[in-house]
């Protein structure tokens, strides 16, 4: 494959371990000789990094538990969240929440249905086992968030929608067959519906968005206009015709060679000189929405276009000899078995652009590393340089939701077998 | 088949001929872009007219009117000195980063397969604490956090006089020219070459004996020896320079600025996050079996890590890590964020001192891009010799 996305796992090794003998189960004294103090070598290794970690440990977890001053976040939990939204509006919110949730544990529970079916038709392998663990990482971030909120509607309200969320998906799971291709079609409209709550009827639009809010609506909608823009990226590059090829190779190739940041300061301030006379410019969030879409959609374009190579030539020959056109080739045959390789990737590739949406800070936009940057020049806090508390609750929210997403696409990946 | 050509057919009439509907719909589609291109194209002209702005690119000759912290530069110099300044800036922390960044993620790639249980879950944690936090929350941290709140220079750290810490930079002990340097310089040159001999008379030797070559210890030992020499008979050209402490400023030596050691530390962890997995990817790539001969041969664990697992590992990571090496490059735009004045603080300064927005953005791309060829060709060449012949 060409490229990668950065946070991939670049390979994945061999992970099909030959069965082995039916292993005993060590001693703790057993397991501290084979793992701890094998050698000499082994011994020091051991000491040294046991020391250095105890320290670290001890440095940060004095610094949470007892020197750091979160009253700072407490205060800025909200405008952490939602930036300058209108506080009056925020049910709207709420109601888009369990909208979210409806949608996506129904969906979570017919896709599951569905894949169980595919291991049992032997299509697909077993899901590797998870459970309740894989969640960890977004549970300990809304234990996090619920503590500095300090609020008992909000821990009533996460609650309910937890419970909303399960319930949906106690559903899912009885769903008929026959809506099972629709899953997808019917969790976008989900997220449509969630949208048109904040946004339609006396709403709040997006350019008033800030916080994680404006994060998370910044990663998704950006992913969302760039996955068909990137897709069809990819078809023209793998084109017969060589002027439609050339043109996309240069797209392709033209911002993927240059920093994120250089796109950004183009949609930023270009695009005021770009449009016709009389054409009012968007807004700054919409501008950042175009700018990560140019440069996530060429990206895409190569993730896809690896999957378009992982499809055999034989299934494309057989379509021909079936005498299907062209057109029907690539949608009902090819671009079905790639996508469903590239999902890790596109995973992946939703990961950076989680993360990459920090940049519109150094833009202006109010997003969450802008807010945490903002709320230490409070007039309560000026004197105190808190950048150090805000700085670590924002890295531990961008931590805790790519971390959770990589898992998740690690787990995907084994199970198509991607790269075996 | 042959039934098919002796059969007389009709040409089939032209709007339905393949080759006439392909190039029919090239022309249309190259049409459609050109045009496209050429409506931008005289809307920016149009705009900048109306605001005022120059449409060529004349404006790089005029006096910037901004100074670069830590260069030379003055703000009577033209723009496109600052320029190559920033440009210069950029490739200082980008080369620095890769070297770093690879040191580091190749250590903390292979201990995360050590048989060391502590060892393994300690990379493990580096890995996933930094690949999953964005790159310019590190930089952030790192100079908000960490390198402005170093203590003032009064109170700053000095380690065996070598190394001065404070919140004005890190200063490292660097060489001060005296002179006789041409002197040297003949000797450097002979070392180099007596080096170079020393390397292929002992691969020779390890070809046609056997006997262990150690070739890296023989032209190694070769150069500094004569360098040596060459360093007393030519009169002690270098002295080494180290810093000295004032009240307020620290004089000699080699003054890392704030900036640059934030945005080089953070740069450098982050993307070793990412090298250190790739690295483990590879040596898990490496067939077991390998490694399991090498143990059969009775090699050290050393020895099968040296000579049998790296060297194929190696060979497969080569191009995710140049990918990496080129991230790195363009990650080091967010400098701008703490203010290093790279290649695009300087282009966001002179915008905000009314240089046109649309050149001064396409310059700043046009620098890039011709900075990720460069890498690109060289991994490429590096990756090509690499690869083992027939197997492709």
């Amino acid at each position: 494959m060409a490229t990668r996305v950065d946070t991939l796992e670049p390979m994945p090794g061999p992970d099909a371990e030959p069965e082995g003998p039916p292993g005993r189960k060590l001693t703790p004294r057993e397991w501290m000789r084979a793992n701890l103090f094998g050698s000499k070598l082994d011994t020091v290794l051991t000491i040294l990094f046991g020391l250095l970690l105890a320290w670290l440990a001890y440095r940060i977890g004095r610094f949470v538990f007892v020197d750091a001053r979160w009253e700072i976040i407490e205060r800025n939990i909200t405008n952490l969240m939602v930036g300058a939204y209108p506080r009056d509006q925020i049910w709207r919110l709420w109601t888009a929440l369990f909208v979210l949730a409806a949608f996506l544990g129904w969906g979570a529970g017919a896709m599951g249905m569905q894949r169980r079916q595919e291991v049992r038709e032997g299509r697909a392998r077993p899901m590797p086992k998870g459970g309740v663990r894989r969640l960890v990482p977004i549970i300990l971030l809304v234990v996090v968030l619920l503590g500095f909120a300090q609020s008992l509607q909000a821990l009533v309200l996460v609650v309910a929608i937890a419970a909303v969320g399960a319930a949906f998906n106690v559903i899912g799971r009885r769903t008929p067959e026959r809506l099972w291709r629709y899953v997808p079609l019917i969790v976008l409209g989900g997220i449509l519906i969630a949208f048109i709550v904040v946004t339609a009827f006396g709403g709040v639009g997006w350019s008033q968005w800030g916080g994680f809010l404006l994060t998370v609506f910044l990663a998704v909608s950006a992913i969302l206009l760039s996955f068909p823009i990137g897709v069809l990226l990819a078809l023209g590059r793998r084109s017969s015709l060589p002027v439609v090829r050339w043109v996309c190779i240069t797209y392709i190739e033209f911002f993927r060679g240059v920093p994120l940041i250089t796109i950004l300061f183009l949609a930023f301030f270009m695009i005021g000189f770009i449009l016709p006379e009389g054409v009012e410019p968007p807004s700054l969030v919409t501008r950042a929405i175009i700018g990560f879409t140019l440069f996530t959609c060429a990206y895409i374009a190569e993730i896809v276009r690896g999957g378009l190579q992982s499809v055999p030539a034989g299934q494309i020959e057989a379509a021909q000899a079936l005498g299907l056109s062209p057109f029907r080739t690539t949608f009902r045959i090819v671009l079905p078995q790639a996508l469903r390789a590239v999902i890790p990737g596109i995973v992946g590739q939703f990961i950076s652009l989680f993360k990459d949406t920090s940049l519109v800070f150094i833009l202006g936009l109010s997003e969450l590393l802008a807010v945490a940057q903002n709320i230490t020049k409070q007039p309560d806090f000026l004197a105190e340089g808190l950048y150090v508390e805000t700085l670590i609750f924002a890295s531990f929210v961008y931590w805790a939701g790519s971390y959770w997403m990589s898992r998740e696409s690690q787990r995907l990946e084994r199970r198509l077998g991607v790269g075996e | 088949m042959t039934a098919a050509t002796h059969t007389t057919t009709r040409r089939p009439p032209f709007w339905r001929n393949i080759r006439v509907l392909r190039w029919t719909f090239q022309l249309v589609f190259l049409a459609a872009v050109v045009l496209f291109l050429l409506f931008l194209y005289s809307n920016v002209t149009y705009n900048l007219d109306r605001a005022g702005l120059p449409t060529g690119f004349s404006y790089l000759e005029q006096p910037a009117g901004f100074a670069i912290p830590d260069s030379d530069f003055r703000s009577s110099q033209a723009l496109w000195e600052a320029l190559l300044v920033g440009v210069q800036n950029t490739i200082k922390v980008a080369l620095l980063g890769i070297v770093l960044a690879t040191i580091i993620g190749v250590v903390v790639g292979v201990s995360r397969l050590s048989s060391n249980w502590l060892v393994r879950r300690a990379a493990a944690l580096y890995v996933e604490t930094f690949r999953n936090i964005p790159v310019l929350l590190i930089i952030i941290f790192w100079y908000l956090g960490v390198v402005i709140r170093l203590p003032p220079i009064r109170e700053g750290v000095e380690l065996l006089d070598m190394l001065a810490i404070s919140n004005r930079g890190i200063v490292v002990p660097w060489f001060d020219k005296v002179g006789g340097a041409a002197l040297f310089g003949i000797f450097a040159l002979v070392g180099f070459a007596v080096a170079a001999g020393a390397w292929i008379w002992r691969t020779r030797r390890f070809d046609q004996t056997g006997q262990p070559h150690r070739r890296v210890l023989w032209s190694l030992g070769a150069l500094l020896l004569i360098l040596a020499i060459g360093f007393v008979l030519s009169g002690r050209p270098w002295t080494l320079d180290t810093p000295e402490t004032g009240e307020l400023s620290t004089s000699g030596g080699f003054r890392l600025a704030p900036e640059y050691a934030a945005l080089l530390i953070a740069l450098a962890l982050y993307t070793a996050s990412h090298i250190a997995e790739i690295v483990r990817g590879s040596i898990l790539a490496v067939p077991r079996g390998q490694g399991e001969a090498a143990d059969a041969v009775g090699l050290s664990g050393f020895q099968r890590l040296r000579f049998v697992v790296l060297p194929q590992a190696f060979r497969i990571s080569v191009p995710p890590i140049s990918n990496q090496y080129l991230n790195l490059t363009k990650n080091s735009s967010l400098g701008v964020a703490i203010s290093y004045y790279e290649a695009t603080k300087v282009t966001q300064v002179s915008i905000a001192q009314s240089a046109p927005a649309v050149q001064a953005i396409l310059v700043l791309m046009g620098i890039y891009l011709v900075l990720s060829l460069s890498i690109a060709a060289v991994t490429n060449l590096f990756n090509r010799r690499l690869t083992l012949k027939g197997r492709r």
